[in-house]
């Protein structure tokens, strides 16, 4: 039996980094992250772990920091929220398609304006094509376990792409609760020692990083990314196998809930995914039968499956953190409806934006009304928001 | 097209495992003003040699003896670094 603390998901985040022991840390705090990094930092202090930390004034020369030490062949982390993320934007997609595995615990914060530190998915949203493997957290201990995994799963040889795992702010972030770990020996021997593709700092072997790609070859190098994701549907797959064996606790890519006999489905992402387990439980005692698909992996984004797992339901909400403004719906939704092939009823509930709370309550509201659409076959007025005042 | 290599032949990442293959990528041809040098000024310091950054400024013997136009990109900085009592070297326009 492992051990099992009471964490919160910033302090599983920082135990998952501290067992892994990786090479190079770049960080500069902001909320809701903060207390992840600090956590890291001290163990890094006490020499707990040997990473490289380095302070960084800004997020922008944190993921430069990242890109620098991962081209040399370091086994690099860093972590972010929010406007930070938009800040290394930049170098995210540089890292990306440099197809440096760094590995990123992403705290989802609100994006200004108006200024908010509340959890919503806006700030891996607007990174979703960075080339970035994005996995999305129900809780503590997926945190703890998805940053594990992410090294296995970004340092694939077929893979090779940097990964953000994301955990709501707050909802994770700074709530606690019991975490099973594996422990530094177990988690050394999961990731293995590093062997970087490629190294910048091995003179035996000059190479040059980040030149020029004008027409003759700039394509070709996308179209690898596109190739590197593809593969990466297989390896998060294998890798949460794997993980499962050791632990008991198996991943893939998307979470089932109940779904097998469902008549009504969820789809969300995050800390949500939890909330409508309970709503669906509760829907089932009223006799509605109810069912939650928990997407874990957004980029890859497994739409074929997604569409096979909800074919037999008849109406199906798909809830969006965030919001795409001039395109009704968000995201998730769009992409979810972009691989269903007619059947069920598709509506997309905008919800939570800012921090603003979701209950189980408002989800089985979602379910009546997704039983109801059932009914009638009723396919107009989809696009909707949950706890919005209208007036 | 066709001597260029396809997504599945090529290095990933967009990185060159070859050394010195800008040798062979030939920048002249961004210039707008190219650097001409006067002998008879010059004094030899070198210090458009040492902040040429594409390395374009051609020394024999410890004298510049001219400018390689194939990778000089005409940024000026040789003829603004050159010391104002020699004034050796001039940009004028490329044409």
């Amino acid at each position: 039996m492992n051990k099992r603390v009471p964490l919160t998901g910033n302090d599983a985040g920082a135990e998952a980094l501290k067992d892994v022991n990786p090479d190079v840390a770049a960080v500069f705090p902001i909320t809701p992250q903060t207390e992840l990094m600090h956590q890291f930092a001290s163990y890094v202090h006490d020499g707990v772990v040997d990473t490289e930390l380095i302070l960084v004034e800004s997020e922008h020369s944190a993921q430069s920091a990242c890109f620098g030490a991962a081209s040399a062949g370091a086994r690099t982390v860093t972590a972010t929220s929010s406007q930070g993320l938009l800040l290394m934007a930049e170098i995210c997609a540089i890292t990306a398609a440099t197809r440096l595995p760094v590995v990123m615990p992403v705290v989802n914060r609100a994006i200004s304006a108006p200024v908010n530190i509340g959890c919503d998915h806006s700030d891996s949203m607007f990174l979703r094509d960075a080339g970035w493997i994005q996995l999305y957290c129900e809780n503590s201990q997926e945190v703890y376990d998805t940053v594990v995994q992410a090294f296995r799963i970004g340092e694939h040889k077929d893979v090779l792409l940097p990964v953000m795992v994301c955990l709501d702010g707050f909802i994770i972030s700074h709530t606690m609760e019991g975490v099973e770990l594996i422990g530094p020996e177990a988690a050394r021997q999961f990731v293995g020692e590093y062997d970087a593709a490629f190294r910048l700092l091995d003179t035996a072997k000059p190479i040059t990083v980040g030149p020029l790609h004008l027409t003759d070859y700039y394509f070709e190098c996308k179209r690898q990314v596109v190739e590197a994701m593809a593969t990466a549907r297989r390896v998060i797959v294998e890798v949460g196998k794997e993980y499962g064996r050791l632990t008991g606790r198996e991943y893939a890519l998307f979470e089932p809930y109940r779904l097998d006999d469902a008549e009504v489905a969820i789809i969300a992402l995050g800390s949500t995914c939890g909330t409508a387990k309970v709503a669906a439980d509760r829907a089932r005692e009223k006799g509605l039968r109810a069912g939650v698909l928990k997407l874990r992996s957004f980029r890859p984004f497994p739409g074929e499956e997604i569409a096979e797992a909800l074919r037999h339901v008849g109406a199906v909400a798909v809830l969006d953190r965030s919001i795409s403004y001039g395109l009704p719906g968000g995201p998730l939704f769009h992409e979810v409806r972009s691989f269903a092939n007619g059947g069920a009823v598709l509506v997309s509930y905008v919800y939570g934006l800012g921090g603003r709370d979701i209950t189980p309550s408002d989800l089985q509201c979602v379910f009546a009304e997704l039983a109801a659409r059932r009914q009638s076959g009723e396919s107009d007025g989809v696009f909707r928001y949950i706890g919005l005042r209208e007036s | 097209m066709s001597e260029l290599l396809g997504w599945k032949d090529m290095p990933i990442g967009g990185i060159i495992f070859e050394s010195g293959s800008s040798q062979r990528y030939v920048t002249g041809g961004w210039r707008t003003y190219k650097p001409v040098h006067a002998q008879d000024r010059c004094v030899h310091c070198l210090r458009c040699w040492i902040l040429c950054p594409d390395s374009a400024v051609l020394v024999e013997n410890g004298r510049l003896v001219g400018f390689d136009y194939d990778h000089c990109k005409g940024c000026g900085i040789c003829a603004r670094e050159c010391p104002a009592k020699c004034r050796a070297i001039e940009m004028e326009l490329d044409r």
